[in-house]
């Protein structure tokens, strides 16, 4: 089940250089919400934020607060142990090239100490099944790399793998820019199911996806957020001028 | 950034702008034509029909073709959903002229014989409305589509006093019931035309506001618009 | 409207374009130089391959006769007498070197995870220097420093104390390469981990290094490669041995320091000698280098 989460003045930093100013926000549980925004507004910053992800980057830092559930992101837990709670998906597919498809989707689970066979199996099928790529590598799951995929099957790959350690929510980060219109639908298809169980969070550039998956979307400019609304408001009647500018192509 | 989206956009709203006019002529016409009883006038109500028709035909491909490939969002959507639907009202405004262009040509072979209805005049609220819902759609004003709606009852008790009076006058002079009952329908059209002119109205009530007051939904719910922009 | 936007073909005025027609074919001089260069480049390797296997043809030629059972079965005879082999160097050679990898290798491929993943600052930068430095020192040099720290402090020669030195001497090349190698991992791949919930030195070693595992073998091979052929470290520290040894706390026997005591006598039997065993150092070096590469192979999987 997803949990819910709250974003409480959240202000970031690269540096010196501000980069989120004061994000205010409540994502419902199992819904899936999206944040759209012209390039460089903030919004990968601000999803890196909600699992510690932006704190890998040298000189960055955070302030505010970020509870998934009621659990405190900075204050309550390691960065570590909140990864396992919170899920990632990249832009870019990103499978381990070295480890073959089973390894991949076993990872999380295997290199923080999981060793029972039986389980690791159960586990990788239960994941590859929910994200739609069992039937395609089931048949080679120890002898391919997880490299060998095409783009589309990497993207899913990776997202049984962010599945298999049993998140509670699931952060995406452009999942479909590099991806072909099918692959794109079949990963549209795949967040609609996943929002049962899943708290989803999706950044895109690509506002008809947004419109088409997302409940609620934000909409991010240099590094405020200018509106939260729900999906549909948002792309017939903004309420805000800028918000409608970007929507319809005025800009951006 | 988008320009050859707007360009269409323009485009698209000229056409339909255009088609008004044709439409708002055609009823004046139709109406002059009852006034004077001139045939000449009706037959080029009925000719230029097929130019309202091209028009509407025109308008709806080019509203769908900027759907299919533009994608318009928010106020844009609206618009061209806006313009499909304002696109028929002035198909059917066209058609009512006909109509009563029609009427007309009746009542000219039959004698002439007084009748206790000020067409005239509700032909002139009519046709004032029109103009006014074309107004608010050039201008993209919701205020002067308001008023269009207000108008509505004006005219409809207009054609309810005209039906009493009419049915009166065909129960006391038997002989003059066609030239009455003719009459009765062209009030009769002419109220329809009232109609698509609130329709119009509401359609832009709906682009500009986002609101649908259709069926008399109030407009008091919808969000204050930021400030009016250029479209 | 009047488009203001300085990228759209509109902007750029009037088509001024070139047409493909009057574009004028690649001229002669052109692709006379093409191909002068391509030239120069193949010379260049040609250049850079002849030496090498010159050096091999001559090996061969020079030290095949002598190899047989009895050169590779037993120990060096006394001088004057006929026949011996170098045995003992061979095995000897082969336990420095793996006293060497045992030390050189973790120690090296650790300072290279330290360089690549945690030292992208001013220490990283410090021991940057103090590693090229150390890359740079005679391996005559290293070879006394660890005469002082082993053999002096054991009071004898022995096979650790050649290992150590041979150690010194493969640890900047290994920790170099590794370094590189693990910068050429990209940077999703470790974000990939920390995003399931990896620490961090987890996903250095199981991710990152699993991935760069090729190349920083190629490393290992490099510097091993290297080490197994030098003679001046092992003079005061394995120094050396006539006979049969298999403790660890005397003098012990290796190819590059046979092949050096005997090419230097006066002896012809031993000169031959030192041929065939320049040659059986070769060969093994290469047939190391193979194994390897074989094994790394056999393990990664299609596609990878």
């Amino acid at each position: 089940m997803g949990v819910g989460i709250t974003v409480e003045h959240l202000n970031a930093f690269y540096g010196k250089t501000q980069a989120l100013f004061d994000i205010n926000i409540t994502v419902l549980a199992n819904h899936a919400t999206a944040l759209i925004g012209p390039s460089g507004c903030g919004k990968s910053t601000f999803i890196r934020c909600l699992n510690r992800m932006h704190e890998t980057i040298p000189e960055a830092r955070v302030e505010g607060e970020v509870r998934i559930g009621d659990l405190s992101v900075y204050n309550g837990t390691s960065a570590t142990q909140l990864r396992r709670r919170v899920g990632m998906v990249f832009q870019k597919a990103n499978p381990f090239p070295t480890m073959s498809i089973y390894d991949n989707v076993a990872a999380g689970l295997k290199l923080n100490g999981f060793r029972n066979r039986k389980q690791l199996d159960e586990v990788v099928h239960k994941s590859l099944h929910a994200s739609a790529l069992w039937d395609e590598v089931k048949d080679s799951l120890h002898k391919k790399s997880g490299a060998s995929l095409s783009g589309g099957q990497q993207q899913r790959l990776c997202i049984a793998r962010a599945l298999a350690v049993q998140p509670e929510v699931l952060l995406m980060d452009e999942p479909c820019s590099a991806l072909d219109p099918i692959s794109t639908g079949k990963i549209e298809e795949l967040i609609f199911q996943l929002k049962e169980q899943y708290t989803i969070v999706i950044v895109t550039h690509n506002m008809q996806q947004a419109a088409r998956v997302a409940e609620f979307t934000g909409f991010f400019l240099l590094g405020k957020m200018i509106e939260f609304d729900k999906t549909e408001k948002i792309f017939t009647n903004p309420s805000d001028k800028r918000t409608e500018d970007y929507v319809t192509g005025r800009f951006g | 950034m988008r320009t050859r989206f707007q360009q269409q956009m323009e485009d698209l709203r000229e056409k339909l702008l255009r088609m008004g006019g044709l439409a708002e002529l055609a009823v004046d016409r139709a109406c002059q034509a009852y006034t004077e009883r001139d045939l000449t006038r009706c037959r080029l109500v009925l000719e230029n029909e097929s130019l309202i028709n091209a028009a509407e035909r025109e308008i709806d491909e080019m509203a769908f073709d900027i759907l299919a490939t533009q994608q318009p969002a928010a106020v844009d959507l609206r618009f061209i959903l806006a313009v499909t639907k304002i696109n028929a009202d002035l198909e059917r405004v066209g058609d009512q002229a006909v109509n009563i262009a029609e009427r007309v040509m009746d009542l000219i072979e039959l004698p002439a014989v007084e009748l206790p209805v000020d067409i005239p005049r509700m032909a002139t609220a009519v046709s004032a409305m029109v103009r006014r819902a074309l107004e608010s759609f050039v201008e993209g004003k919701a205020e002067l589509a308001q008023a269009v709606l207000e108008m509505d009852h004006v005219v409809d008790r207009m054609r309810d006093e005209a039906f009493i009076m009419l049915v009166r006058k065909m129960n006391e002079e038997p002989q003059a019931t066609q030239q009455a009952l003719d009459a009765l329908l062209v009030a009769r059209n002419l109220e329809r035309v009232a109609d698509h002119a609130t329709n119009i109205s509401e359609d832009v009530i709906f682009w500009v506001l986002g609101a649908d007051v259709r069926h008399h939904a109030q407009a008091a719910s919808a969000a204050p618009r930021p400030e009016r922009r250029e479209q | 409207m009047p488009d203001t936007n300085s990228n759209s073909a509109a902007a750029m005025g009037p088509r001024t374009s070139i047409p493909q027609a009057s574009i004028p074919p690649i001229s002669l001089r052109r692709r006379v130089a093409d191909h002068v260069m391509t030239g120069i480049s193949v010379l260049t390797v040609l250049l850079v391959l002849v030496p090498l296997f010159a050096i091999f043809a001559y090996l061969v030629y020079k030290g095949i006769g002598s190899i047989n059972i009895a050169f590779l079965t037993q120990t060096p005879k006394p001088v004057g007498e006929p026949g011996g082999g170098m045995a003992n160097a061979i095995v000897g050679s082969m336990v420095i070197l793996g006293i060497a990898s045992l030390l050189g290798v973790p120690l090296g491929i650790g300072a290279g995870i330290f360089l690549s993943e945690y030292g992208r600052n001013r220490y990283g930068d410090i021991v940057r220097f103090v590693s090229d430095v150390l890359n740079g020192v005679p391996s005559i040099v290293i070879g006394i420093v660890a005469y002082g720290l082993v053999v002096m402090r054991q009071k004898h020669f022995s096979a650790l104390a050649g290992g150590v030195a041979l150690a010194i001497m493969m640890i900047p090349t290994i920790a170099r390469t590794t370094e590189q190698m693990l910068l050429l991992v990209p940077q999703a791949i470790r974000e990939a981990a920390y995003g399931i919930g990896v620490s961090r030195w987890r996903t250095t070693l199981s991710i990152t290094l699993r991935t760069a595992t090729s190349g920083v073998i190629t490393g290992v091979m490099l510097a091993f490669a290297r080490v197994a052929g030098e003679t001046a470290p092992l003079l005061f520290t394995a120094f050396g041995n006539q006979y049969w040894n298999w403790k660890t706390d005397q003098p012990t026997a290796a190819l590059s320091l046979q092949i050096f005591t005997y090419a230097i006598s006066p002896f012809d039997e031993w000169h031959r000698q030192a041929w065939a065993g320049a040659l059986v150092l070769i060969v093994l070096i290469v047939a190391a280098v193979a194994a390897v590469r074989i094994a790394v192979r056999h393990g990664t999987l299609a596609g990878a």
